[in-house]
């Protein structure tokens, strides 16, 4: 055996053990990650699940037409300021006879959600003949009573719910006229006081509204600027400062951002508080720095021969790039936007600066419409004293992280799906 | 078979190469440079004449006073060491350089009576008379069709479907590729093999109907089968088109060429018919060069 085979075979345990090593750290960083990311789904759907269903109480509730107080079942004026929540009244009390004096009656009251009202409202509008008419029902039950039903028996000791209150609902209970069911209001409604009435799709709408601001203002105007500075500025300290302009924006903290917004979007430029036209320009200041850095990048990864051949051939600059650069930089570039505007779906800070932290309720109906956000909505929420929006809150997080992976995977299957090989 | 280039001639480099054998660094001490350009420069009926060029990157002058001329319908086989400039010039007779922004090019040169470097000349219309085809097979990521067919496309070469088709199937024929790829001209052109790959080039080139092709080194990538078939469509192309060829392969160009030009370090040192340089030599370097003593 030669001296070289003999020092060979030496160092080689060694420099296996260290290769284990070396696994063995990544391979617990990748635990590591994954762990973090098990705990924080299983906290957050753990929290969050119960609140897709809410509590529906059965009564038999009589279209009464002294109790609504209306004297023409067709004038829809009378119609719709009558007294439904009077129905709702004759019904509890029928079925709790013995209910007696101020502060019980108050209390039975409160079993149901002022928003069975208005669906009781609905529901005669729609059919006019049930004036007069008795009707078993489903009822929306209120924040409290949905806590009490989804809790556990030890948490139901917790309660806010007096002892009257707590008897009325196993009497429901025990007469199986109390059920889960689907949470609709959660995808229709915009934001409420009343957690069993607030939904997100006000949120949705807005955040929708002001990523399609974003995206319109932030990819051309950044894949203009990476190709410009790439293609034809020419190499000078004027470039210079302005790529370390670009990389230093990529740096500057979010809220700034609002600041800017505030001041000089809202302040000077006199557009309207809260609306996604101002969020998506905001929105886009953020973004710009990474679509223009990721830009830049995809182009400087075109092939330097792909452009030589096309010059070759005597194609002008510009054919250059709209014929070959851009096609093959088009993958990277969309990455880095849908990236970008995956970071804008999640961003807080510079949105509340421009009075998109609101209450709004009203789903918005276009970019100039007041609204709010997701991220935004789930810190109002977060911020909320009734013990249902813990669930509402967790709910609402489901909902945005489902958006940012489903962005992210579209950016994964564009990708694979334009890259070209060369 | 020659080696391929390892550096383009982009980058600047040191004029003397790190590796230098002693015999040489002896060469180097024992041989002066020739005053002027030994042999026959010049011809009569010139496609392209170059005089007294000099290229600058930044500072370092990477050619010195060239003048030569490329007869019409000839091939001339620019050959000498790496690093020794002859790249550098084959793209200056395009303008490529343009693209280097400290590359500056002095002197005169001009393709029949048109100045390249006059400031008036539109470099996308000198670049459709003078093609070139590059080291390394670069067909574009799209159908062997759409690869033929961009240079006519962006010229405007062809105004209906039917003219376009003829100058691709025109064009592929003369480069000897139509046969292979005439069933699959839409698949895409990388998915050729190398050889299959320079053709389509070449074909991509001669489509906008050039008046002179240059080819950087266009088999050193190449297998020798593969650089046979080259060569032999050089042969073919140079009745109809004048051909200016780099190349390392000494073997190739006296295959190919009917005018050798011999460049060390940034200068011609000799230029003659392809079989005087190789058969009688006049400089020291030359002979040193062609019988393998470095390079």
């Amino acid at each position: 055996m030669s001296k070289t085979t003999e020092q060979v075979r030496k160092s080689l345990a060694k420099r296996y053990r260290a290769e284990k090593m070396f696994k063995a750290y990544g391979m617990a960083a990748i635990g590591f990650g994954l762990l973090a990311l098990v705990l924080l789904f299983t906290d957050i759907i753990g929290k969050g699940h119960s609140a897709f269903f809410e509590t529906y109480v059965q009564m038999d509730v009589t279209f009464d037409e002294y109790t609504l107080d209306i004297m023409d079942v067709n004038d829809d004026e009378e119609l719709n300021f009558a007294n439904y929540d009077g129905l709702i009244r004759d019904a509890l009390r029928e079925k709790f006879p013995g209910v007696d004096g101020r502060q019980e009656k108050r209390e039975l009251y409160g079993l149901v959600s002022t928003g069975a009202g208005y669906e009781l409202r609905d529901m005669l509008r729609a059919d006019r003949k049930l004036l007069g008419q008795t009707r078993t029902l489903w009822l929306l039950a209120d924040d409290d009573v949905d806590v009490y039903v989804k809790s556990s028996s030890d948490d139901r000791l917790e309660s806010r719910l007096s002892e009257n209150q707590k008897t009325w609902i196993q009497t429901f209970e025990a007469e199986d006229k109390l059920e889960l069911q689907w949470n609709k209001s959660l995808f229709t409604h915009g934001d409420s006081r009343e957690p069993e009435l607030a939904g997100i799709w006000g949120a949705v709408m807005g955040s929708l509204f002001t990523m399609i601001v974003t995206l319109l203002l932030s990819f051309p105007i950044g894949v203009a600027a990476a190709i410009y500075l790439e293609e034809f500025a020419p190499k000078n300290r004027f470039t210079d400062f302005i790529e370390v302009n670009i990389n230093n924006l990529a740096a500057v903290p979010s809220i700034i951002f609002g600041l800017l917004g505030l001041a000089v979007i809202i302040g000077l430029f006199g557009m309207p508080r809260s609306v996604p036209l101002v969020g998506g320009i905001v929105l886009t200041l953020m973004t710009l720095p990474t679509i223009i850095i990721s830009s830049r990048a995809a182009i400087k990864a075109v092939p330097p021969s792909i452009r030589q051949a096309a010059m070759g051939l005597g194609a002008s600059n510009m054919q250059v790039v709209l014929h070959h650069v851009l096609p093959l930089a088009l993958p990277g570039m969309l990455t880095g936007a849908i990236i970008g505007m995956a970071q804008a779906l999640g961003e807080t800070a510079p949105l509340l600066m421009i009075g998109m932290v609101a209450f709004i309720v009203d789903v918005p109906g276009g970019p100039l419409d007041p609204s709010t956000v997701l991220p935004v909505q789930i810190y109002l929420w977060a911020d909320s004293p009734e013990q249902s929006f813990v669930a509402l809150t967790s709910a609402a997080i489901m909902v945005l992280l489902t958006f940012l992976i489903a962005m992210n995977t579209l950016a994964v299957f564009l990708r694979k799906r334009l890259e070209r090989r060369w | 078979m020659d080696t391929a280039e390892k550096f383009d001639d982009k980058t600047p480099r040191s004029d003397t190469p790190a590796s230098q054998s002693e015999g040489e660094q002896a060469m180097e001490n024992s041989t002066r440079y020739p005053e002027q350009t030994i042999g026959s420069p010049y011809v009569d009926n010139a496609k392209m004449s170059m005089r007294d060029v000099d290229v600058f990157y930044g500072d370092k002058q990477a050619i010195h006073g060239v003048s030569l001329d490329i007869g019409k319908n000839e091939v001339v086989a620019l050959i000498g060491p790496s690093g020794c400039g002859k790249s550098t010039f084959l793209r200056c007779l395009n303008r490529m350089n343009d693209t280097i922004d400290i590359c500056q090019v002095k002197g005169s040169l001009h393709l029949e009576d048109q100045d390249l470097y006059d400031p008036k000349l539109d470099v996308v219309e000198l670049r459709a008379r003078v093609g070139m085809v590059f080291q390394k097979p670069n067909p574009f990521p799209k159908s062997i069709y759409d690869n033929v067919a961009y240079g006519p496309r962006i010229h405007g070469l062809a105004n209906k479907k039917y003219d376009l088709d003829e100058i691709v199937e025109t064009s592929l024929q003369k480069a000897g590729l139509w046969n292979e790829v005439k069933d699959r001209l839409h698949s895409p052109g990388t998915g050729l093999s190398g050889g299959q790959q320079q053709r389509l080039c070449i074909a991509r080139t001669i489509a906008v109907s050039p008046e002179v092709v240059l080819m950087d080194e266009p088999c050193s990538a190449l297998d020798p089968i593969a650089t046979a078939k080259i060569e032999e469509l050089i042969a073919e192309l140079s009745e109809s088109y004048t051909i200016a060829i780099v190349t390392h392969s000494m073997q190739q160009a006296a295959r190919v060429s009917n005018r050798t030009a011999y460049f060390h370090l940034g200068r011609l040192v000799e230029m003659n018919d392809t079989e005087t340089v190789f058969t009688k030599p006049e400089h020291d370097l030359t002979e040193a060069y062609i019988t393998g003593r470095f390079g």
